[in-house]
């Protein structure tokens, strides 16, 4: 026996706190994938701890959707019982950890947003997402300083730490802009005061990761095509794998405990 | 006969008994040193403790929840409800000066003003709990736990944690 998918009511507020739960329980998890692997233990310690702060905000999130949606899903049905095209994360999350210098670009690039999204996102009309979003933006301000750190010290570092940065900025660089998409669904919410517009993010973010990037004497590729589908639920082929590992065993034991 | 007790002696007996509860991963600390304990109401001889978390993912919440149940039931109180609030969010600012020294004679270097935690890249000053010294530096943001940075002393030599500001 094995557990089917559950069925999701996404309506606009439903869908949007989905979006930022997804989010972050699939880039915790890629996180908590370096546990026992990473270059040294304080990595180790770093990734592992960050993992845990991504999931914890994933855990409140996934709360209030369920709270929101009023049916019987709770926070593990969301992450247990839902399948690739029920996942709603950005696709930059879902990228394969690569080795250490690509795991810190990644981290990189949605620390300085998520810094600036959760910030915005404390002002929200919605009390319940205004209290997460000021949790979540002390962790992110930490998450932020700790991989702008990193970039700096690989791509200033030594020819290889510099060559191995600059593959992982140049792969995922196509990965960025979906960041700042808006769909229909979402500008109702953002008129309503509820959610936040990241349009208007785009400038602050690029100023950061600028700032940070010529420090680290690496350059951003200049812009252009750029992917999408995650918050839709057309993936790459990573997550399919992710999920596997993630609810292999709610899916083959519907229901254990321990 | 039961006594029946008034609500506000109920109310400051379960008080009580909750701040005796420590925290599992820093046991010199109760949960009211560290201001996670937020508030306790009465309604019809029904106690209900409010908490908040520290980190999003503290795994010490849940443990702590059942503390407070059991530290009640200890008290002849009764098994409370425990409730947990997101706002506002929880600062290091409210952590008491008790707090703050015990932390300090336990080894660990107690947290800054919270306002040090937006420097990008920090120039936090920590003093080692060991000797005083300012001569520090920090080995890693991330510690032993999500609350812990590791950080040296360069004067006597000995790492130590810091309870980062939040
Ligand atoms: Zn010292």
């Amino acid at each position: 026996m094995t557990a089917g998918n559950i069925s999701v009511s996404e309506t606009p507020l439903v869908l949007y706190t989905l979006r930022r739960a997804d989010d972050a329980l699939i880039l915790g998890h890629r996180l908590s994938e370096w546990c026992g692997h990473a270059p040294m233990l304080e990595e180790d310690m770093a990734l592992a701890n960050m993992g845990l702060d991504l999931l914890g905000q994933a855990r409140e999130l996934y709360s209030y959707a369920a709270k929101v949606e009023g049916r019987d899903n709770d926070e593990d049905k969301f992450a247990y019982l839902r399948d690739v095209r029920q996942y709603r994360n950005l696709l930059l999350l879902e990228q394969p950890n690569g080795d250490f210098a690509r795991t810190m670009v990644r981290q990189f690039f949605y620390a300085a947003f998520a810094d600036l999204y959760w910030r915005v996102m404390m002002r929200s009309t919605d009390a319940t997402l205004a209290a997460i979003a000021a949790k979540s933006e002390k962790e992110s301000a930490y998450h932020l300083r700790h991989s702008s750190e990193w970039i700096v010290r690989l791509g200033d570092g030594t020819e290889e730490s510099h060559r191995r940065a600059q593959e992982a900025i140049d792969l995922l660089w196509a990965f960025t802009g979906e960041m700042f998409e808006v769909d229909d669904s979402e500008r109702g919410l953002i008129d309503a005061g509820i959610a936040v517009d990241p349009a208007p993010l785009r400038a602050q973010w690029m100023k950061r990761i600028t700032g940070v990037v010529a420090e680290a004497t690496l350059t951003l590729p200049n812009n252009g095509w750029m992917q999408q589908g995650g918050r839709s639920g057309r993936h790459s082929e990573h997550l399919g794998h992710l999920l596997s590992e993630l609810q292999s065993m709610p899916r083959t034991f519907p229901g254990a405990t321990w | 006969m039961v006594a029946v007790l008034d609500d506000s002696d109920l109310r400051r007996r379960a008080w009580e008994a909750a701040s005796t509860v420590v925290d599992p991963e820093i046991p010199v600390l109760t949960i009211a040193d560290l201001g996670v304990l937020r508030e306790v109401e009465v309604h019809d001889s029904r106690v209900e403790v409010a908490i908040t978390p520290t980190y999003s993912g503290c795994p010490a919440m849940n443990m702590i929840a059942l503390e407070i149940e059991l530290a009640l039931e200890r008290a002849g109180i009764g098994r409370p409800t425990v409730r947990t609030v997101l706002s506002p969010a929880w600062t290091t600012d409210w952590m008491s000066e008790e707090g703050r020294n015990k932390l300090r004679e336990y080894g660990i270097a107690p947290p800054q003003a919270s306002g040090s935690r937006r420097a990008l890249f920090g120039e936090q000053q920590v003093a080692c709990p060991q000797c005083g010294s300012v001569n520090t530096e920090v080995l890693s943001e991330f510690g032993s736990t999500s609350c812990k940075a590791l950080w040296r002393c360069k004067n006597c030599r000995e790492p130590f944690d810091y309870f980062k500001c939040h």
